[in-house]
């Protein structure tokens, strides 16, 4: 027999939690032991006593899988509340990466110059090597990390995205 | 005026004031102090069980039969592992239930100490919540958290894992002080909004085939909300039906009771709910063992389902209209939106129901050679009613027997472990719901096999001098195992037979119990008598037919309307993806 699959779509989940001992491991270990997927989750502190963190979690799955990890997050007793961006509208996703390009001649340049497209920043030099720090949308350093393949890519760092609401509108 | 006090003082004055009876428990290294306290204590009882998962089981039992939150006390390391168990059996039938586990000293936590275990990592996805308290100073505000966590909202088990640094540690104790809870961040919502009130009862209102389905979070909402589910009843006149967890909150001698559903419920209620035009499903979650096969359950069906638990919503089947809140609540305002509305001419629909009864469906064959279970529990319920006793049961085919056979005519008198499944559970529940109702006659409903699963509580319920009755119906197979094996592997029974069973009468005796042996059908309500005229703990060994199985059944995979019978030629295999259903 064969293991059923279903179409699924991509979500970006922002979980307002307090901020104590194991609430990470509470969160993805919830995913872990429901089945749902995560392609990206990054949490900080955000608010002046430390009390508050943002979890952004980008996951994918079929509608009501979705709706179902919203509510099972919702379950959990230090989550305040989950905003579903890809639900509530228009919203900005942002991603950091550190990507070390390593050569010399001809593909040294053109990384450079790709880089500058990018508007991505050089933040460590060597006559051999760059890192690079860009950020953008998770696609921008999808297609930058593409191009810089063929130019010597050695190493990637990825923040994994966060994501706010746009306009005035707060969650 | 503020004092000092250890930790472990902290937490017996917190459960005193929580209004904790009792304490149930096994002693260990990591929680020597907390049990240095309970020595000189006189307010709370512990009871002293004979593993940690009978201690869990035995909460379950005493929070399940009286309405209020359980307690455990274990050790670290093991004492906590044995626990899980019960703890994870306590989150699937939503049991309050507030379980305090030793842990190693804080600065050993981490260092592979002896007895040392994560055991906030091991409980993490069987808990409500879950706390490993550093901070002697946090353990009070944290202990009221974890009461109103575990025993509000949809109730379930909450651990409060405390290193034996912190029992010992001095905190401030202020005799006013009500500190106050980071209770912003869990308000379970409890009432209905107006318009999905108006939306439920117009929707009751045009229904022509309306069925209730409840399950046990009407019992969890009180004895309130099996009353009003009464009340609604009475002026919808729908029939009703319900899981194995909500047995009782509608009484099974009712005219409109369709008796239970699913895998092993009745013709009637399972064809009822797949011919309904509205099903209203209150505090029960569509588990599998209810639903058969997902796209024929219900299909002409609208559905409202009434939870606690947002999350139960849309999980499993979709439905028309969610509404999150307490089943007592929402059903008072329900009602409230009935008043001024006619209820519908239901006479076709309840011909139709009198018609599937007519099946008679729980009719199985008389034998004349060997007791057959079904007629035992119908004996015991017969024999036993006008007592309104309180039921355990473990689990398999005796507890499926128990569920369709005994009647259950209020809330709270019918102990199970639906969701888990967990066999062992019965005799702990026992002593839990005997201690909490010392007046009341308690029947574990067991079978051979599982009662060997957490026999050693024997022991506990001599110490207490607990009169709780076990009725074992003996077919020497583990026979719900059996019968899947009959129905699904050609018969092949392997490994489900029940060899070497102690002999139950003497294993009773070496307890202290007084041991009944029934083999024949003339010797059952004489074996029931002696049991019942007994004043102590007994253990009835009833031989009953070794190959009997439980019907109706809805095979895996198979919809509501496929169910076997009594007397259904039953094939002995099936396809993969039926056997890959649990």
């Amino acid at each position: 027999m064969r293991i059923a699959e279903q179409a699924s779509e991509r979500h970006v989940l922002n979980v307002i939690v307090d901020n104590e001992a194991g609430i990470l491991a509470k969160i993805s270990g919830l995913f872990t032991a429901r089945g749902y997927n995560i392609d990206s989750l990054t949490v900080a502190d955000i608010s002046e006593d430390h009390a508050i963190s943002r979890v952004t979690v980008v996951t994918n799955g079929p509608p009501p899988v979705i709706d179902q990890i919203r509510a099972q997050l919702e379950r959990l007793v230090p989550v305040h509340k989950v905003i579903d961006l890809t639900e509530a509208g228009p919203h900005v996703e942002r991603e950091l990466a550190l990507i070390k390009v390593a050569g010399t001649g001809d593909k040294r340049v053109e990384a450079l110059r790709i880089a500058e497209l990018f508007r991505a920043k050089v933040v460590d030099t060597t006559t051999a090597s760059f890192v690079f720090e860009l950020t953008g949308a998770p696609d921008k350093v999808d297609s930058f990390i593409t191009l810089m393949r063929e130019l010597g890519l050695v190493e990637v760092g990825r923040s994994g995205v966060v994501g706010m609401m746009r306009g005035t509108q707060t969650e | 005026m503020s004092e000092e006090r250890s930790g472990a003082a902290i937490l017996i004055e917190c459960l005193k004031r929580q209004g904790v009876e009792f304490v149930f428990g096994y002693p260990g290294g990591a929680v020597l102090p907390i049990y240095d306290e309970l020595f000189a204590d006189r307010d709370i009882r512990h009871i002293l069980v004979r593993h940690e998962a009978g201690a869990a089981h035995a909460a379950e039992g005493y929070a399940r039969s009286t309405g209020k939150p359980g307690v455990v006390l274990v050790t670290s390391g093991p004492g906590a592992t044995n626990a899980v168990t019960g703890i994870a059996d306590a989150y699937m039938d939503s049991i309050p239930m507030v379980v305090i586990t030793g842990q190693v000293p804080t600065g050993l936590i981490g260092t592979d100490a002896f007895q040392e275990a994560d055991t906030i990592g091991l409980t993490r996805h069987c808990t409500k919540h879950n706390y490993l308290v550093k901070d002697p100073e946090r353990l009070r505000a944290t202990i009221d958290e974890a009461f109103r966590i575990a025993t509000t909202g949809r109730p379930g088990p909450v651990v409060i894992d405390i290193p034996k640094d912190v029992q010992i540690a001095m905190a401030t104790w202020n005799e006013q002080d009500t500190a106050p809870l980071p209770s912003h961040r869990y308000e379970p919502r409890l009432a209905a909004t107006d318009d999905e009130i108006v939306q439920a009862a117009e929707m009751l209102a045009a229904a022509e085939q309306p069925v209730f389905y409840t399950g046990g979070g009407v019992i969890n909402a009180g004895p309130r909300a099996s009353d009003l589910l009464r009340d609604l009843q009475r002026r919808t006149g729908a029939p009703v039906t319900s899981t194995l967890m909500g047995l009782g909150c509608f009484p099974a001698d009712h005219p409109d009771w369709l008796g239970m559903l699913g895998m092993h419920g009745t013709y009637e209620a399972n064809m009822a709910m797949n011919r309904a035009d509205l099903i209203v499903a209150i505090g029960a979650r569509f588990d599998d063992r209810v639903t058969g096969r997902l796209d024929a359950f219900a299909p002409q069906a609208k559905k409202i389902h009434i939870d606690i638990d947002r999350a139960q919503i849309n999980k499993i089947v979709p439905v028309d209209l969610g509404i999150v809140g307490d089943c007592a609540h929402v059903l008072e305002q329900l009602l409230g939106a009935l008043e001024n509305r006619k209820a519908q001419d239901l006479s076709e629909w309840k011909a139709r129901i009198l018609g599937w009864k007519a099946r008679e469906c729980l009719a199985y064959p008389e034998s004349h050679e060997t007791i057959m279970p079904q007629k035992a529990v119908q004996r015991l319920f017969e024999m036993t009613r006008a007592r309104d006793p309180i039921i355990t049961t473990e689990v398999g085919q005796h507890q499926m027997w128990a569920a369709q056979y005994f009647g259950f005519m209020g809330p709270n008198k019918w102990l199970t472990s639906g969701g888990l499944g967990t066999m062992g559970y019965g005799l702990p529940a026992a002593i839990g719901a005997q201690l909490g109702n010392p007046d009341a006659l308690v029947i574990d409903i067991a079978g051979e096999a599982s009662i060997q699963m957490n026999i050693q509580e024997l022991a506990t319920a001599s110490q207490y001098r607990l009169p709780v009755k076990i009725f074992i119906l003996n077919n020497e197979y583990m026979g719900m195992v059996r019968q899947w094996q009959e129905l699904t592997y050609e018969s092949r029974y392997s490994n489900s037979y029940s060899d070497s069973l102690p002999d139950f009468v003497k294993l009773a005796e070496a307890y202290g119990w007084k041991g009944i042996r029934i083999t024949e059908e003339a010797g059952l309500d004489g074996g029931i008598h002696a049991m019942l005229d007994h004043d102590g703990p007994v253990i009835v060994d009833c031989m009953v037919a070794k190959d009997a199985n439980c019907f109706p059944m809805i095979p895996s995979g198979a919809a509501h309307t496929e169910m076997l019978l009594y007397g259904d030629k039953v094939g002995g295999t099936m396809d993969d993806e039926a056997k890959a259903l649990v």
